[in-house]
């Protein structure tokens, strides 16, 4: 019979509460492991969100002990220790119920950047050709790996304290499209993240780089366009 | 909880521009401010190191064009920096934003070049 | 009404080199943003009437006043260094090997300085 361990899981939408579950601790157990045991075992009427379990979807995205973490990508060994492990919902987001939030906001501001392709060919036009040595593209290497799934949204305090910022996937996203030699939105989309609300707006926390499950960094997308979008300013091409 | 889709509208043109070129100016300044600074710094030092009397001081600043010129650019770039710093945290930690917050920080960019004006007309005159 | 407690992160997300640099930049940016306006008031009144600058110099002597100014020129410096770190990553160039060693250097530049003033003063 494995021990248990207690866990603070947090229950109700936005005005809930953390409540104590006692867990069988196993070897190799993951924070997933967990809610997913909570669920089948002892509380059916627990909402969360996965799919792949695998660490690639990103669908497993909560806070636990504080952090916005993959829970299916981690270990209760690394996160708990002797202290409670407290696994609650991502920060900076509505609160659907339980660890579930919705997720609409983070997209919307993602639409906002105009993260969104702007294609200017058509089928009937030949592959476009981009050379994958090309310092264009090298720009983007790491960041078009981005699969939006909004921990380091969560990490971000600036859109803790500044509800219209855009944040960090989403500006990640819009340098990458900046960089996409295929893409036509061209001064529209600098102008999109050139506000209040846009890539000034951050101050090298470096919170998403240091949580990006993926290892991307945002700050560092965000500082190019900042770059860009000085060099726009002062050319007039804003 | 989930409605439909928002429409995103793009932001005024002119709201982008001025929110552009505080960031450029913020840089800008801070640009100058650096190499004001380590020259502050290195005077600071000299000063120190030499024990200068105030009188020294203000003997060493009448002697050449260059201090009033230096100081005056010190006190414009501290006039701009500042203020837009102050903006930021009016905004993300006391959620002050809107017009009457830049209308008070351009009130304190105003009252930062008359005071450091003053100043610098003190020490070189 | 949203609950703070689970809308925003608290310090157990914030234990990194880089949030603390932050920190460090912004305190010292208020701290230099007081100031300033004293400093101006002080410099045109003790420069413009010579009478009381002597008794404003004995004033300064005092080792709390001395222990003041240290901290001011620390808040400078290290406003400074880790300014001086922001345009470099901006404008200059991103190295993700470089983040905590620019961090270091900066804040070394900024106490080796601080240092300078406080043993010379």
């Amino acid at each position: 019979m494995p021990s248990t361990f207690p866990v603070l899981i947090w229950r109700g939408a936005a005005d809930g509460a953390f409540r104590r579950y006692d867990v069988p601790r196993l070897a190799s157990q993951t924070v997933l492991d967990v809610v997913t045991h909570v669920q089948r075992h002892l509380d059916a009427s627990l909402a969360y969100r996965y799919a792949c379990r695998v660490g690639m979807c990103g669908s497993c995205a909560m806070t636990v002990n504080g952090k916005a973490r993959w829970t299916c990508r981690t270990h209760v060994d690394a996160v708990a220790g002797d202290s409670a492990l407290e696994i609650g919902p991502l920060h900076h987001l509505p609160i659907v119920r339980d660890l579930v939030v919705d997720m609409a906001p983070f997209f919307d501001k993602w639409a906002a950047a105009k993260g969104e392709f702007k294609p200017t060919a058509s089928r009937y036009d030949d592959f476009a050709t981009v050379a994958p040595s090309s310092p264009a593209r090298r720009a983007i290497d790491a960041t078009i790996e981005c699969i939006g799934c909004g921990v380091c949204y969560a990490s971000c305090d600036v859109v803790g304290w500044k509800p219209d910022y855009l944040g960090p996937a989403a500006l990640n996203r819009a340098f990458t499209l900046v960089k996409d030699v295929r893409d036509g939105a061209g001064v529209s989309r600098l102008r999109a993240v050139a506000g209040d609300s846009g890539c000034q707006s951050c101050h090298t926390h470096q919170s998403c780089t240091e949580r990006c499950p993926k290892h991307l960094s945002p700050t560092a997308s965000i500082a190019s366009l900042k770059r860009l979008v000085a060099l726009a300013a002062l050319k007039g091409n804003l | 909880m989930i409605d439909a889709p928002l429409v995103i509208e793009d932001a005024p043109l002119r709201a982008v521009w001025y929110a552009a070129w505080r960031f450029v100016l913020q840089r800008a300044s801070a640009a100058v401010l650096a190499l004001c600074v380590v020259v502050h710094l290195a005077t600071i030092i000299y000063a120190v190191r030499h024990e200068l009397t105030a009188a020294a001081i203000v003997a060493r600043m009448h002697a050449s064009a260059f201090w009033p010129a230096f100081y005056t650019i010190f006190v414009i770039a501290v006039a701009i920096h500042a203020p837009l710093g102050l903006r930021a945290i009016a905004d993300e930690w006391l959620g002050l934003r809107g017009r009457a917050t830049d209308a008070v920080l351009a009130l304190i960019a105003v009252l930062l070049l008359g005071g450091g004006f003053y100043a610098v007309r003190s020490l070189t005159t | 009404m949203p609950s703070p407690a689970i809308q925003r992160n608290d310090a157990r997300s914030r234990g990194h080199p880089a949030f603390w640099a932050f920190v460090v930049h912004r305190v010292s940016g208020i701290v230099l943003a007081l100031f300033l306006p004293l400093h101006f008031f002080t410099l045109s009144q003790a420069l413009a009437r010579p009478a009381s600058l002597d008794r404003f110099l004995e004033w300064t002597r005092q080792p709390a006043v001395k222990f003041s100014e240290t901290l001011l020129v620390l808040a400078l410096a290290v406003h400074l260094a880790g300014g001086v770190r922001l345009l470099f990553i901006e404008f200059v160039a991103w190295r993700a090997d470089w983040q905590k060693t620019t961090i270091a250097l900066a804040g070394a530049a900024a106490v080796a300085y601080a240092l300078l003033f406080a043993l010379n003063g």
